[in-house]
């Protein structure tokens, strides 16, 4: 099988001179799910925004077979669909169904192409009846579905999703989790709860100072980080 | 919450609200103008105005004591300038400018009572408003409520520790404002971060339309 994401020796400091990356080297399998497990600080947040570019260190990231460079970023960024932390970062159009419409129609899409796309998109995650209304009415469960369905909008290969389970509750996280099972794409989940995880694979990998301590099935990497 | 309420308000069912945003913005504007250029002596135009407003109300089923009441939140900036005014020796002038803040505040309040937020944005940009500042008002909009229960949250933390604002010295208001600033620029930030991985090139695309 194809990789989707290739990364070799990715190193990151922040402008403040704190080391984030220290020599990251990671493959994933196209359609393959993994979990980035660690604790705070410890490079899991950072590594992902490299995989479209927000954040570009130094090494090499390949996503889908392109080169994360200034010329690809535009074909990168409709790849890799990114799924902030706290949704409402990410929902930032007056209205839902114009926030996940964003996405194609910054890529050229034309208004009734990208409408038509939001719409799918809206009901696929069990939101259509929600479309026309401002973000900040849907519960938080509600928001991550808005969030996610943003980036099956513009039909991300790559789902990277960023804490999913923060602000929800069991049956939002329940929810979340048949949906994102349901779902065909790769996907990275950034996450401290292995239990979620769990959920949706039994593969993981341990973040520790911006390095991977470790890569394997998830009951080894639980036992023995004792996560 | 006022903006929970007033957003309730105009997601109303009347023959104003369905009224096209861009005619309810020109109304508004042209009633507005009226407004600023009443003549000192115009007692009954501003009974009227006020009446008409609150026939206005009516028709679109709002709450009017409510509005009254909503409306009622400029006078204190009003009455700044008007007591500035009395000092200065003319009263009658004071008098104007409560009442024309006050018919001013009631017209606008009247107008997003009765235009869903995404409407009214569309009404602008159908009437060339400048989409620079739509995308500001954009923003604003979404994000003012963020902030505010951001502050919300950090007042309650502060209760939650025997701290209330009523009691706070100007050293720790002037902390807690610069730490409400910290928490609004790393929110920028991501909102920024996120908008760039959805292919935000520096211009916002052009806003779909709903119906």
């Amino acid at each position: 099988m194809s990789l989707i994401v290739e990364v070799r020796n990715l190193h990151y400091t922040y402008e403040d001179g704190t080391p984030a990356l220290k020599g990251i080297d990671f493959d994933l399998e196209d359609g393959a799910t993994i979990a980035l497990l660690g604790a705070n600080g410890s490079g899991k947040t950072t590594f992902v925004h490299h995989l479209n570019g927000i954040l570009r260190g130094s090494g090499t990231v390949v996503v889908d077979g392109l080169p994360v460079t200034e010329k690809n970023l535009r074909e990168i960024r409709k790849r890799v669909g990114l799924v902030f932390q706290d949704s409402d970062n990410q929902l930032f159009m007056p209205s839902v169904i114009e926030d996940v419409a964003f996405g194609p129609l910054a890529s050229g899409m034309s208004a009734g192409e990208a409408s038509d796309r939001a719409r799918a998109a809206l009901d696929r995650v069990g939101l259509l009846s929600k479309a026309d209304k401002s973000p900040w009415h849907l519960s938080a469960g509600e928001k991550k579905r808005a969030a996610i369905a943003g980036i099956l909008a513009m039909d991300a290969r790559l789902l990277v999703l960023d804490e999913p389970t923060t602000f929800l509750d069991p049956p939002g996280q329940r929810g979340l989790a048949d949906l994102l099972a349901g779902l065909p794409q790769a996907c990275m989940l950034v996450t401290h709860d292995a239990g979620f995880a769990c959920r949706l694979t039994d593969e993981a990998a341990f973040f520790e100072e911006g390095r991977i301590a470790a890569r394997g099935p998830m009951a080894e990497i639980v036992r023995r980080f004792e996560w | 919450m006022r903006h929970a309420r007033i957003e309730r308000w105009s997601r109303g069912d009347s023959g104003i609200h369905r009224c096209p945003p861009a005619a309810k913005i020109l109304a508004t504007l042209a009633l507005l103008i009226c407004i600023a250029t009443l003549k000192s002596n115009a007692a009954t135009a501003c009974g009227l105005y006020l009446a008409l407003l609150m026939a206005a109300a009516i028709a679109a089923r709002l709450p009017v004591p409510a509005m009254l009441w909503s409306a009622a939140a400029v006078l204190p900036f009003a009455l700044c300038f008007a007591v500035a005014s009395a000092f200065a020796g003319d009263p009658e002038r004071a008098v104007r400018l409560v009442i024309r803040a006050y018919l001013s505040s009631f017209t606008a309040l009247l107008l997003i009572a009765t235009t869903p937020m995404p409407e009214l944005i569309a009404g602008l940009e159908w009437l060339r408003v400048p989409r620079f500042l739509l995308q500001v008002m954009q923003f604003l909009y979404r994000y003012l409520i963020v902030l505010r229960e951001e502050a919300n949250a950090m007042r309650q933390a502060g209760s939650a520790r025997g701290g209330a604002l009523r009691t706070l010295r100007f050293r720790q208001a002037a902390a807690a404002a610069g730490v409400l600033f910290a928490r609004s620029y790393a929110r920028a930030e991501s909102i920024h971060r996120a908008m760039l991985s959805r292919g935000f090139e520096g211009r916002l695309p052009a806003r779909l339309r709903l119906r």
